[in-house]
């Protein structure tokens, strides 16, 4: 009797168990598949890099079991074990884009978030009159900017830079960069302020201080962690763009993805120091991606949920 | 003291066009006290709405900052490319801009490229609707209990930081190329011969691959984002019920992630209508044309025959059906989420 009522419940639980592995399989699976469809171009890239051109078309993948690494594609970049202590034209060309990209994409950041946050707290918490245009009217026409395509603005730049002898030079690319993720930065700004009570303020003005007091004191640091990941979000567009560097820029304020695009362009490719150089544009973000991801998912999470 | 420097800046502004007119003898080498002068000007107009109007001019200089930064940057460029769409400009010639009329208008009538390129942004834009359902299921894995959930998050999300650029060389020059790239390779093992970006259709669905492989990431973030947010109650509610898992994604999960998804796909047909860094580096438009977006068609435009006035026009006819385009979708978008589900 009692052993019936045992076997019974065993086999159902037998089929719920299964059921659960099957799900856990599948889903363990689906997991491992993208991670890989992720990873394995990033993979290539950083083992080609250390690849001579006999592993490179014999298709060999993994370092020391088929193929021992090279220095040789970080050596046409100047950056080696050997080469790092003598002086080298390349490593210099190399790190002048590699600072001309940083210089860049950090301060149009900088300068996006701090006129962003400024603008953003504004829309969010006064009524302004303008003419005709409201507070919905400013947001819609600051947002508005994200769909303008770059084409449409590139060549009135083009022009506009000659004249101002912007062209070529870094603070002509930053003003462009800030212009670029401005809507993106105020969008989650915006956010970001209208999830901070407002009484917060109302005490601050009680106890005296000016709108700006309040602003700065007390509204600032609760809002710091959004303004981080506008930031980062703003960096990563902007170390990226590809579009206006290759257009205003020709020797002096090149970026990383312009040479990383030139040396593509160019016959008969060296594998091994595109991927260094590839490696090397694209290492920075990585890290970036790994330690500040938390950031990263908070900024691009923040209007999507409303 | 606004007053004084609107004039400085526009009186610097005329002296400088009658300089270049070789009206006036003497002026400075370009443009550049200009646009300090307009600097000054902007500075004084923050400061004076303090100083005119008190406490409200506080509040204005929230928002002024960053409205003159745009105006400035983004109305003026647009009144000055309207100007250059309707001249024959060329910057290889010397003679700068001249007007011609509607000849732009015919030009662009007639350039079968510019429409053929307008047609593959249809197939461009289309191809985010896969884009959506594989994010939502990345999304809905990552939102399973799992381990070592961090781990795929962040593994998830590393191909939206590359740059489009160096994900251009990394698959599409490298890791597609015919003869030793690792795709091809596998390609051949299974029997077919490789070829990626020879014919169109091919060429086309490897572009679009890329692209999405960029950019699923950011769709899926947002929906996580949205799964998050979601009500517990509600789900484990449909689930006392008897749902099936499939039932309970149809019925309850589905339905409350309407708005998220509505959001996510709007953003990223906005990002998609701007394709164009990986079609440059890795096909240039190539073969005849069948994979270039309006974008790489335009900047080829630009960069190989310094067709400015021309280029331009196209990039103006691109940004009404643009404004067009995407006004309908939103029309659309809130009129369906208003019915009654």
């Amino acid at each position: 009797m009692t052993n019936a009522a045992v076997f019974k419940d065993h086999d159902a639980d037998r089929v719920v168990r299964m059921k659960w592995w099957t799900s856990r399989v599948a889903i363990y699976t689906a997991l491992i598949v993208w991670a890989i469809v992720c990873l394995f171009p990033i993979y290539w890239t950083i083992t080609t890099s250390f690849k001579l051109a006999p592993d490179v078309m014999r298709g060999n993948m993994v370092p020391w079991w088929d193929f021992t690494p090279r220095w040789k594609g970080w050596e046409s970049l100047g950056i080696s074990p050997r080469l790092i202590g003598e002086v080298s034209t390349v490593r210099e060309e190399f790190l002048k884009r590699f600072w001309n990209s940083a210089i860049v994409a950090t301060s149009a950041s900088l300068l996006a978030v701090v006129l962003g946050s400024l603008a953003a707290y504004g829309l969010s918490r006064f009524n302004y009159r303008f003419g005709f245009m409201r507070n919905s009217d400013i947001s819609f026409f600051f947002l508005s900017q994200m769909i303008l395509p770059p084409v449409v603005l590139a060549l009135p730049f083009l022009v506009l830079y000659r004249s101002l002898d912007l062209l070529d030079s870094q603070i002509g690319l930053i003003l462009l960069y800030t212009l670029m993720v401005l809507p993106i930065v105020i969008w989650i700004m915006r956010d970001q302020f209208q999830g901070i009570p407002v009484e917060l303020e109302e005490a601050a003005l009680v106890d005296g201080l000016g709108i700006w007091g309040a602003f700065i004191q007390i509204v600032l640091p609760i809002a710091l962690p959004g303004m981080v990941a506008a930031f980062i979000l703003s960096l990563v567009l902007c170390w990226n763009e590809y579009f206006f560097a290759a257009l205003l820029s020709s020797t002096n304020a090149t970026t990383l993805p312009v040479m990383v695009a030139s040396q593509t362009g160019s016959q008969g490719i060296n594998w091994w120091s595109m991927a260094a150089l590839s490696s090397a544009a694209i290492l920075p973000l990585i890290i970036v991606a790994i330690f500040l991801e938390k950031y990263i998912i908070k900024g691009m999470a923040a209007g999507a949920v409303k | 003291m606004v007053w004084g420097a609107g004039l400085l800046c526009v009186g610097l502004a005329a002296w400088q066009m009658a300089f270049e007119m070789d009206r006036v003898g003497q002026g400075f080498g370009n443009w550049r006290p200009v646009l300090y002068a307009y600097i000054l000007w902007a500075t004084a107009l923050c400061v004076s709405q303090v100083m005119i109007r008190g406490e409200a001019g506080k509040r204005t200089l929230f928002v002024l900052p960053a409205a003159l930064f745009v105006i400035s940057l983004v109305v003026f460029p647009l009144l000055f490319a309207l100007y250059i769409s309707f001249t024959d400009w060329n910057l290889a010639s010397v003679d700068g801009p001249k007007p011609n009329g509607w000849a732009n208008m015919v030009q662009m009538w007639n350039d079968q490229f510019y429409w053929n390129a307008l047609k593959n942004m249809v197939y461009y834009v289309m191809a985010v609707s896969v884009e959506y359902v594989i994010a939502f299921g990345l999304a809905l894995l990552l939102n399973a209990q799992i381990r070592a959930r961090k781990f795929f998050r962040v593994v998830f999300l590393l191909p939206l930081m590359l740059s489009p650029v160096a994900v251009s060389w990394m698959i599409g020059k490298s890791m597609l190329e015919v003869r030793f790239g690792p795709i091809s390779r596998l390609v051949r093992e299974l029997g077919f011969e490789p070829s990626f970006f020879g014919s169109p259709e091919i060429a086309r669905f490897m572009i679009m691959a890329m692209d999405a492989w960029t950019f699923i990431p950011f769709m899926m973030i947002m929906l996580l984002a949205g799964l998050q947010a979601l009500p517990r109650e509600v789900i484990e509610a449909s689930k006392v019920d008897g749902a099936s898992g499939w039932q309970s994604f149809k019925e309850v999960i589905f339905p409350l992630m309407l708005p998220v998804s509505v959001t996510a796909i709007v953003i990223r047909v906005i990002f998609k209508l701007k394709l164009a860094d990986i079609i440059i580096n890795v096909t240039s438009g190539g073969p005849g044309g069948a994979t270039d977006s309006v974008t790489s068609f335009i900047f080829r435009e630009y960069r190989d025959r310094s067709n400015v006035g021309y280029g331009t026009l196209l990039a103006m006819v691109y940004l009404v059906l643009i404004i067009i385009f995407v006004t309908l979708l939103l029309k659309l978008v809130s009129r369906w989420m208003e019915r009654p589900a």
